[in-house]
């Protein structure tokens, strides 16, 4: 398994240790560069950009933008980069960025055709390279890194890691765990597409052994069976640290796609009831409401004392 | 999208996969028409966009005029899960020797396509026994998979070559139009020894639509879904009578899920996406307008950049235009959210700092 800690922090022999730089695609564009400056306050090293056309310029007058993603690459040695580009072009920025060296590219764009992104996993595997996303929030180590468009408020430094297929809940319950008390060693946001490039089970196995991790919470939605194979995964391996889920999407009614193109019930297949049933029997609870998820870590480990 | 069966079998026979003649109507004079050139006996099926029509009574066999009088108004009549018909279609009765399974579909843990087939067909694929599964990558099938599978399938002679056909036209249909499942269930052995994709069921990318102009015609949207795409926003209608709306697929099911726990009975789910901005909320609310069923609007927004202000002047704009004149419950996360409540002191949206209360208000106030 990658170290996901190697890639967003380094070690401290490291000459950018703690400050790993990360290219932005589409750094001129509305949304692009609005999380792009408000990752650079965060304190990301935001090193290079990349619009093509627009090579030679500066973004806010500091960052060097380029023409291509090998350009950015040659000149940084960045092996990170983040895609804000529209839907229909994001096969071509992807895998432009993996030919390119890119090591962890962090894929925000909601309304990728499916088969584009089969087409970036199908390279990104060749390259050994991990995707994250798309349709996802982006990756996280709070207070040291942001790679995405989440807003820091609701993020502490802590000892709890949290996968979430959802943006907004996954800001709702790092809010609510930050006021109960407890930080997060890491974010990672799965993404609410069918296809993910990091699902579940690829986020956990990056997460279950930091060796400070003090709890796990993972925030599902109907649609596939990724927290099936999860629950299961974490019986098999015999995963002890404390754990708690959330499911969204109980009421929603079958076969209708709930704004994610992946948040759809087919039958009994990708149930909220199949994802409980299976997390209750890897001993795991579910909270019913976002605001109860810290309430039942603190009753896990309380029993792990 | 899902495609109706009609249509479904549009782009099988455009690909070349056997079927039973047929003829789509959504009119009983226009059904008759069909009637004659097809001739007795023909099965009449209703073309909703969810399964267990057969159940439901929404297929019905059709031996003469008098029963086609009958059961035609019957069948078009029809409401299957909440789904009314959108078309009928007759198709010629046909002498079958033995139902089969075939489906390609993306699977999603595996991240490639697989196809799923079996002697034994004819059931809901939860039900369908002996399933061979084999995963195809990117979706090509070969005719040396197509044939391996035709093996397993126990098929022999001109059934074997007709599966070995229509698995590889089904895949290039699968690929060429960016399905996420093509099935035929059943796919029928002939008297004749033959293949026959006697249903079909076709469910397309969303996301690929920009690429497949000639997909267009199957798109079936209401007036407020689409002008909801057009705004950025996803909704679904449901039944209940508060709409609910907030920022982010996740937190509105969340919502959703919790306004359900607690009685409550939604009218949509409203997403708006990302950001929340006056004209977005003040759109959202039109959109709501247009619902009848409508008695009160919970909204449930987290914004971490949101000024909270910002999404109060959509609702105070909302009732001085008369758009609404609807209780709103709101929890509003973000900045100057002080501010806001005093904004809207006196007005009908009440904002609430815990999702909880403004759910339980709602579902309080709307009770009466």
């Amino acid at each position: 398994m990658t170290d996901i800690f190697k890639l967003l922090r380094g070690t401290p022999e490291d000459s950018d240790y703690k400050k790993k730089g990360v290219i932005v695609q589409g750094i001129t564009g509305a949304y692009g560069s609005v999380h792009a400056r408000n990752m650079i306050s965060y304190g990301t090293n935001i090193i290079a950009g990349v619009t093509p056309g627009k090579g030679g310029q500066k973004f806010e007058g500091k960052v060097p933008i380029y023409n291509t993603v090998k350009e950015a690459v040659d000149a940084s040695g960045a092996k990170i980069s983040i895609i804000f580009v529209p839907a229909k072009f994001f096969l071509g920025a992807a895998k432009e960025a993996l030919e390119a060296g890119i090591k962890l590219l962090v894929a925000i764009p909601e309304h990728v055709p499916v088969r584009d992104t089969m087409e970036v996993l199908d390279l990104a595997n060749k390259k050994g390279a991990i995707i994250i996303g798309p349709n996802t929030p982006g990756i996280m180590i709070p207070e040291l890194i942001k790679i995405g468009i989440m807003p820091p408020m609701p993020f502490k430094a802590g000892n709890i890691a949290v996968l979430s297929k959802s943006g907004t809940l996954l800001y709702e319950i790092a809010d609510a765990l930050t006021n109960a008390g407890f930080g997060q060693s890491i974010t990672i946001g799965i993404g609410g597409d069918p296809i993910n490039g990091t699902r579940m089970i690829d986020a956990f196995d990056m997460v279950k052994d930091i060796p400070d991790l003090e709890g796990l919470v993972i925030v599902g939605e109907i649609g596939g069976d990724s927290e099936e194979i999860l629950a299961q995964h974490i019986i098999d391996i015999g995963f002890k640290k404390p754990t708690v889920a959330y499911i969204a999407g109980r009421a929603a009614p079958k076969e209708k796609r709930m704004g994610h193109a992946g948040a759809i019930v087919m039958g009994t297949y990708g149930s909220a009831e199949s994802k409980v049933s299976m997390f209750n029997k890897a001993n795991i609870p579910v909270a019913k409401r976002p605001s109860q998820v810290p309430v039942l870590l603190a009753g896990k480990m309380q029993q792990s004392d | 999208m899902r495609l109706l069966e009609f249509q479904a079998k549009e782009l099988f026979r455009e690909y070349g996969i056997n079927l039973l003649p047929s003829k789509a109507s959504t009119t009983i004079e226009e059904g008759r028409k069909h009637a004659k050139e097809l001739g007795y006996p023909f099965v009449i099926k209703i073309q909703v966009p969810v399964g267990g029509r057969g159940k439901a009574g929404g297929i019905q066999k059709c031996q003469n005029d008098d029963e086609f009088e009958l059961k035609y108004p019957q069948v078009l009549g029809l409401t299957i899960k909440g789904e009314k018909a959108r078309a009928i279609l007759l198709e010629k009765m046909a002498d079958i020797k033995k139902e089969l399974y075939l489906s390609l579909f993306l699977n999603r843990s595996k991240r490639c396509y697989t196809i799923i087939a079996s002697p034994e067909g004819g059931v809901e694929i939860e039900s369908v026994k002996n399933q061979i599964i084999k995963e195809v990558g990117l979706g090509n099938v070969s005719e040396q998979v197509a044939r391996e599978v035709a093996k397993e399938m126990k098929l022999e002679g001109k059934a074997a070559d007709d599966f070995v056909n229509i698995l590889q036209k089904l895949a290039k249909l699968t690929i060429e139009k960016e399905a996420e499942l093509a099935e035929i269930n059943p796919l029928a052995i002939m008297q004749d020894g033959s293949l026959m994709a006697l249903d079909g069921k076709f469910v397309t990318d969303d996301n690929g639509n920009f690429r497949h102009d000639e997909l267009q015609k199957y798109q079936e949207k209401t007036e407020i879904e689409e002008r909801a795409e057009k705004s950025g926003f996803s909704l679904v209608e449901l039944d209940g009578n508060i709409a609910v709306v907030g920022n982010g697929a996740g937190l509105v099911m969340s919502t959703l899920d919790m306004l359900s726990d607690n009685g409550g009975k939604p009218a949509c789910f409203l997403d708006v996406g990302g950001g929340a901005t006056t004209e977005s909320v003040y759109e959202a609310l039109t959109l709501i307008s247009k619902m009848n069923r409508v008695k009160g609007i919970l909204v449930n927004l987290y914004g971490g950049i949101v000024k909270t202000t910002v999404v109060a002047e959509a609702f105070l704009k909302a009732y001085d235009d008369k758009l609404i004149n609807l209780p709103v419950f709101a929890r509003l996360k973000g900045t100057e959210s002080e501010k806001a409540k005093e904004m809207l002191k006196g007005s009908r949206t009440k904002i609430y700092d815990s999702v909880e209360e403004a759910i339980n208000a709602s579902v309080m106030g709307i009770k009466k």
